[in-house]
C-alpha cells in the first residue's frame, strides 16, 4: 500500500481527499497546516504528498524545501494543489522541485489517475 | 603710565591693525574675510567713542536716557534688512560709493544734490569726529595722570591725535575706484569691534564682581543715591515722547550716518550677509550696553560728591581701584572704538568731497581736456581730504571750549544728518520725489536746525571764550525751544520734530508741484522698482542721442588706463552681443560707461564727462515712461516665461506621481484579484470534490454522504458570504456606499445582534457579560452598518473566545462626546505585530491557532470602513486574558469630528 501525506488547511477539501485517496487503498495521513505536515513527516515516510501552498505560518513552499533537503524525503513525490492557478504560479512551483501541479478545483478522478501515474514511473 | 610708554603703546596697538589690514589685503578673498562675520562686525562701528565714554556719562548724570541711542537701531532692523537690501541692490548696480552718491544719481545725476548733501554732512561730521578726538585726548590725560595743555604744541594728546590722523589718512585711500571694496580697512575694524567690545565687558565684569559685590550689592548702594529713582524711569507721556523722539533719531542715523552707509552698503560683498547682520549686530548692541549702566552707577556710587567727569567713569574705576591692566585695556577698547569710527567717517566723507565736491566743482573745466589724467591726483585729493578733515575735526575741539557734553554735540549732528531723511526714504519708495524737493526741504530742515540748535550752542561756546557777551538763554537757546517744545519736547527732540516736520512738507509740496526731467524719472523707477530691474538693469536706463563708443572709450582709458578699459569693453561687446567694429554708441553702453566712471569719481561727475563727448537727445518724460514700460513689460514676459516653465515642470511632476500613484493602486487592485480569486475557489474546490463523491461513489455509507452534502451547503453559504463582501468592499472603496444615518441608541443595536446571534452563545456554552447597558445616549449612526460591525465583531470573539467558562465581554463607555464599544474575549492573543494588521483585507494570521475557522478575511476590513465613514476609529489590544477590538464613534459625527476627539 502506497503511504500518501495530505496537507490543506481547508476541512472539507481535505475530507475529500482523505476520503477518496482512503477508497483508493492509500495509506492516508493528513495535516491540517503546514507546521502539522512538518511534525508528520518526522515519523511518516510517504510516497507522495499532496500539498496546498496558502497556507499560514509554514507555506507549502517552505516544507517542499525541506523535503528536498531530508535525506529520507529527497525522493518523494510532491504534488502541489493550490487555488493559485496562473502559469506563472505553476512554472514557479515545478521550478521549486514539485513532480506536479494540479489547481483548484481539481477532478477527484483524474488527480487519483495523476497521482498513480507518478508513482509508477 | 607716562605719556611716551602710552604713545609707544599706541604706535604699536596701530602697527597691529596695520598688520592685520595688510594680512587682509593680500588673503582679500579668504572665505573669513569676505563672510558674513566679518561684514556684519564691521556694521558695530556705530558704537563709538561715545558707547565707550558718552553713554556712561549720560548713564550716571541722566539715567536711563542713553538707551535711546541703542533702542532705535533695534528697532530698526527688520526694517533696516529690507531697506538696506534695496540700497545694496541699486548701490551693486550702478557703483555707488556714498550716500551723497546715491542720492545724486536718484535725482538725476545732481552735482548739487550731491554737492549739498555732501556739505551737509560734512558740516555734521566734522564736530562729530571731534568728539572722538576729544575723547582720545580726555582719556590719554586721564591715562597719564596728566593735564591737558593750553598750546596743543606741548600736548602730547594732539601728538597721538596726529598719529591717528596719519594713518587714516594713509589707510582709507589707497584704492583709486571708491566703490571697491576695502577689506584691510573692514578687517581692522572688525577686529576693533570684537576688542571694544571685549574689554567693556571686563570693565563691567570688574566693577560689578570685584569693586561690588554682585549687581544687587550695586543696585542697593546705588538706589540710596539721591535722584537714582527719577532718573531711570520715564517721566509720564511727556518722557515717552521725548524717547520716541530720540530713538526715531538714532533710528535715521543707523541709516544715513556716513559710515554706516560704508559698511553696510558700500562694503556689503553678498546680499545674504545681511541676514547674519540682521541678528548678529542687535546682539552686539545689547551685550555693549549690558554693563553701561552697572558702570555708570557703580562710578556715582564711588565717587559721590567728588567732581570728577563722569564720561570716564570707565577708566576712573578701575584706576581707583588700582587696576593698571584693565585701565589700559579700557583705554585701547575707547581707542578701539574711536579709531574704527575716525578712519570709516573720514573714508567715506573724503569720497563725497573728491567725488562730490572736487571734480565735479572744482576740476570742471579740466576733466574734460584729454591730456588731464586724475589718477594719481585723486588718491592724494582723498588722502590730504582725509588728513585735513581730521585735522579740522581737530581745529573744532582746540578751539572751542566744548563743555558740551559728548552726547549732546553728537545729537546735533544727529539731528542735521536726519535732514537727508526724506529725500533718503522718498527716493527709495516714491517716483515723484525729484530734485527741487529734495533742495527745498533739505534747506528748510538744515536752517531750522541751525536756528534752534547750532548758533545757540556755537553762541554758547563763543560766551565761553568771552567772545560774545550775548546770553544764549536770552538769543534763542531755551526761550525758543520751550516755546517751539510745547512744553512737551526737550530741545533735541524738538528740533527734530519741526525740522523734519517742515523738511518732509517742503519736499512733498515741491517735489509733487515741480516739473521733474526725463533723467530722473529714470531713475525713480529704477530705485523704487529696483527688484524688477536687478538683473537687466543695463535695459532700464533711458536714453537717445548720438555719441561713438571710440570717444567714450578715450574717456575710458584716462580714467581706468588702458587694459582695463578694453577687458571691460571685451565683457560688455559680448554679454550683450555687439560686434566689435560698431561706433555707434547705445543706451546700454552709455550706462555701462557711466557706471565704470561712476566707481571712480562719483555718478555726477561720470555724467558730466559722458555729456561732454555725446550728444543727447531731450526725451519726454511720456516717452521715458512709454519705453521703461517696454523694458517692464519684457522683464515681466521674461519671468512669465520663467514662471511657466516652472509651472509646466511642476505639471508634470504632479502627472508623474499621479500615474505613479495609479500605478501602485493598479498593483493593490491586481494583489487583490489574486487574493479574490483564491478566496473564491477554494470553497468551490471543496463543493466540486464533494459533489464528486456524490456522484461517483455509489457505496458512500449514510454517514459520509451526509457529511459532504453538509460541506457543500456550507462552502456554498461561505462562497456567497465572500460575495457580498467583496462588493461591500468595493462599494465603499469607490466610494459609493452611501450610509443613511439616525439618532440611535447602541445599547439597543447591540441588544437586536446579541438576540441573532443567541444561540452560538449558548450551543457554545459562552458566557456573556455586558457593561455599561444604562447608557443610552442617542449616536448619529447608520444603524444598519452598525449592526454589521457588533455582528462581526461577536462573530469573531465567538470564534476564538475559550477556556472554561468561556467568556465574551461587551462594554459600551461614553467618554466626552465619543461613545466606545469594546468587544473582548479571552481566547488567544493576538501577536503585537499583527494587532493593526488584522483590518487589512485578506490577513491571515501567522499563528494556527488564530487562523479562520470560517469567514472570508475581509469581515475587518469593512468593519473598519464603516467606522471610518462615522469618523470614528477602531482597533485591536490585547488584554490580560485574551483580546479586545473596540471601536469608538463620534455623538454626531456632523459636528466636526477632528475638534471633538
Amino acid at each position: 500500500m502506497k503511504k500518501i501525506v495530505i496537507v490543506d488547511d481547508e476541512p472539507s477539501i481535505l475530507m475529500s481527499l482523505e476520503y477518496t485517496f482512503r477508497k483508493n487503498k492509500f495509506d492516508v495521513f493528513i495535516a491540517r497546516d503546514g507546521q502539522e505536515a512538518l511534525e508528520l513527516l518526522e515519523y511518516v515516510e510517504p510516497d507522495l504528498i499532496l500539498l496546498d501552498i496558502m497556507m499560514p505560518k509554514v507555506d507549502g513552499y517552505q516544507i517542499l524545501k525541506f523535503i528536498r533537503n531530508h535525506p529520507a524525503l529527497k525522493e518523494v513525490r510532491v504534488v502541489f494543489v493550490s487555488a493559485k492557478n496562473k502559469e506563472q504560479d505553476v512554472s514557479k512551483g515545478l521550478e521549486a522541485g514539485a513532480d506536479a501541479y494540479v489547481a483548484k478545483p481539481f477532478s477527484l478522478k483524474k488527480l487519483v489517475e495523476q497521482v498513480n501515474e507518478l508513482l509508477i514511473s | 603710565m607716562d605719556s611716551i610708554s602710552i604713545i609707544v603703546l599706541l604706535v604699536f596697538y596701530l602697527g597691529l591693525l596695520f598688520v592685520v589690514a595688510r594680512w587682509a589685503e593680500k588673503f582679500r578673498n579668504g572665505k573669513l574675510l569676505t563672510g558674513p562675520y566679518v561684514y556684519a562686525l564691521s556694521i558695530a562701528v556705530y558704537c563709538s567713542a561715545w558707547t565707550y565714554y558718552g553713554s556712561i556719562g549720560v548713564a550716571a548724570t541722566s539715567g536711563i536716557d542713553y538707551l535711546t541711542v541703542y533702542i532705535g537701531p533695534l528697532i530698526a532692523f527688520p526694517f533696516w534688512y529690507l531697506i538696506i537690501r534695496k540700497i545694496v541692490r541699486i548701490s551693486r548696480i550702478n557703483k555707488i560709493s556714498s550716500i551723497a552718491d546715491l542720492l545724486a544719481l536718484r535725482y538725476g545725476n545732481s552735482r548739487s544734490v550731491g554737492a549739498w548733501v555732501s556739505l551737509l554732512i560734512i558740516l555734521a561730521v566734522i564736530p562729530y569726529l571731534a568728539l572722538q578726538l576729544k575723547a582720545i585726548s580726555e582719556t590719554f590725560h586721564v591715562v597719564t595722570h596728566t593735564d591737558e595743555s593750553s598750546s596743543f604744541l606741548l600736548d602730547s594728546a594732539s601728538y597721538v591725535i596726529l598719529i591717528i590722523a596719519a594713518f587714516s589718512a594713509f589707510y582709507g585711500s589707497r584704492f583709486f575706484d571708491a566703490s571697491e571694496k576695502r577689506p584691510g580697512m573692514i578687517a581692522a575694524v572688525a577686529l576693533e569691534s570684537i576688542l571694544k567690545l571685549l574689554f567693556l565687558l571686563l570693565v563691567g565684569i570688574f566693577v560689578v564682581y570685584f569693586v561690588f559685590d554682585g549687581s544687587t550689592d550695586l543696585y542697593n548702594k546705588a538706589s540710596e543715591l539721591e535722584g537714582f529713582a527719577k532718573k531711570n524711569r520715564i517721566d509720564g507721556a511727556e518722557g515717552a515722547v521725548n524717547w520716541f523722539f530720540l530713538s526715531l533719531l538714532s533710528f535715521l542715523s543707523f541709516f544715513l550716518l556716513p559710515r554706516q552707509f560704508h559698511v553696510s552698503v558700500v562694503e556689503n560683498r553678498k546680499e545674504k550677509h545681511l541676514k547674519t547682520a540682521a541678528w548678529l549686530v542687535p546682539l552686539y548692541l545689547f551685550f555693549i550696553n549690558l554693563f553701561v549702566f552697572p558702570i555708570a552707577w557703580g562710578g556715582n556710587v564711588l565717587f559721590e560728591g567728588e567732581q570728577v567727569n563722569a564720561d570716564v567713569y570707565a577708566l576712573l574705576i578701575p584706576q581707583y581701584m588700582d587696576n593698571q591692566v584693565i585701565t589700559l585695556l579700557v583705554f585701547l577698547g575707547g581707542l578701539s572704538a574711536t579709531v574704527s569710527m575716525t578712519i570709516v567717517a573720514s573714508v567715506s566723507l573724503s569720497v563725497m568731497l573728491t567725488n562730490n565736491l572736487i571734480l565735479p566743482f572744482g576740476l570742471s573745466k579740466r576733466i574734460h581736456r584729454p591730456d588731464f589724467h586724475p589718477t594719481e591726483l585723486i588718491v592724494r585729493f582723498r588722502q590730504i581730504g582725509i588728513f585735513l578733515l581730521l585735522m579740522l575735526a581737530f581745529v573744532f575741539y582746540r578751539s572751542f571750549a566744548m563743555d558740551y557734553s559728548m552726547v549732546s554735540v553728537g545729537m546735533i549732528a544727529f539731528v542735521l544728518i536726519a535732514q537727508l531723511a526724506p529725500a533718503f526714504f522718498g527716493g527709495l519708495y516714491w517716483k515723484t520725489a525729484n530734485r527741487k524737493g529734495v533742495l527745498w526741504g533739505m534747506l528748510t530742515g538744515v536752517l531750522i536746525v541751525l536756528v534752534l540748535l547750532v548758533f545757540p550752542a556755537v553762541l554758547k561756546a563763543f560766551k565761553g571764550y568771552g567772545l560774545l557777551e550775548i546770553d544764549m538763554d536770552e538769543f534763542g537757546g531755551a526761550g525758543i525751544l520751550d516755546t517751539i517744545g510745547m512744553g512737551i519736547l526737550d530741545p533735541i527732540p524738538a528740533a527734530l520734530w519741526w525740522s523734519l516736520l517742515f523738511n518732509t512738507f517742503v519736499f512733498v509740496v515741491v517735489s509733487i508741484l515741480a516739473k521733474t526731467d526725463y533723467r530722473q524719472r529714470n531713475y525713480a523707477e529704477m530705485f523704487v522698482d529696483i527688484d524688477h530691474y536687478v538683473d537687466s538693469h543695463i535695459n532700464a536706463f533711458v536714453w537717445r542721442g548720438t555719441a561713438y563708443i571710440s570717444d567714450v572709450e578715450k574717456i575710458l582709458v584716462r580714467f581706468l588706463g588702458e587694459e582695463r578699459t578694453q577687458r571691460a569693453l571685451r565683457i560688455f561687446r559680448q554679454r550683450n552681443q555687439i560686434a566689435p567694429e560698431e561706433n555707434l554708441a547705445d543706451a546700454r553702453f552709455i550706462k555701462f560707461a557711466e557706471n565704470l566712471l561712476a566707481g571712480r569719481i562719483g555718478t555726477s561727475s561720470a555724467r558730466i564727462l559722458i555729456q561732454g563727448v555725446t550728444k543727447e537727445e531731450k526725451i519726454s518724460l511720456n516717452e521715458v515712461l512709454r519705453i521703461l514700460e517696454e523694458s517692464k513689460r519684457q522683464i515681466e514676459q521674461n519671468k512669465e516665461l520663467v514662471k511657466a516653465g516652472e509651472e509646466l515642470r511642476q505639471l508634470s511632476e504632479h502627472l508623474q506621481s499621479a500615474n505613479e500613484a495609479l500605478l501602485t493602486k493598479d498593483k493593490e487592485k491586481d494583489e487583490f484579484l489574486n487574493i479574490v480569486t483564491h478566496e473564491l475557489r477554494t470553497p468551490i474546490t471543496a463543493i466540486r470534490s464533494a459533489s464528486e463523491i456524490l456522484r461517483d461513489d455509489d457505496e458512500l455509507p449514510e454517514e459520509f454522504r451526509n457529511r459532504f452534502l453538509e460541506n457543500i451547503i456550507v462552502e456554498s453559504d461561505r462562497l456567497n458570504g465572500l460575495i457580498s463582501e467583496i462588493l461591500d468592499l468595493e462599494r465603499f472603496d469607490s466610494g459609493k456606499n452611501a450610509l443613511s444615518f439616525e439618532h440611535q441608541n447602541l445599547n439597543e443595536i447591540l441588544s437586536s445582534v446579541l438576540e441573532t446571534l443567541n444561540h452560538l452563545f449558548v450551543s457554545k456554552n459562552i458566557r456573556l457579560i455586558r457593561n455599561g447597558l444604562e447608557i443610552n445616549t442617542l449616536v448619529w449612526v447608520d444603524p444598519v452598518r452598525i449592526y454589521q460591525v457588533l455582528t462581526n465583531l461577536i462573530g469573531n470573539a465567538l470564534k476564538y473566545a475559550e477556556g472554561e467558562p468561556a467568556i465574551i465581554e461587551i462594554s459600551v463607555t461614553l467618554k466626552d462626546s465619543v461613545q466606545e464599544v469594546e468587544v473582548s474575549n479571552n481566547g488567544p492573543k493576538i501577536p503585537e505585530e499583527e494587532l493593526d494588521l488584522i483590518f487589512d483585507k485578506f490577513y491571515q494570521s501567522a499563528d494556527s491557532r488564530l487562523k479562520k475557522t470560517q469567514g472570508s478575511g475581509l469581515g475587518l476590513a469593512i468593519c473598519r470602513r464603516i467606522i471610518l465613514a462615522h469618523h470614528g476609529e477602531i482597533w485591536a489590544e490585547n488584554k490580560k486574558e485574551g483580546v479586545a477590538v473596540c471601536f469608538s464613534i463620534p455623538l454626531d459625527s456632523r459636528e466636526k469630528p477632528e475638534d471633538s476627539l
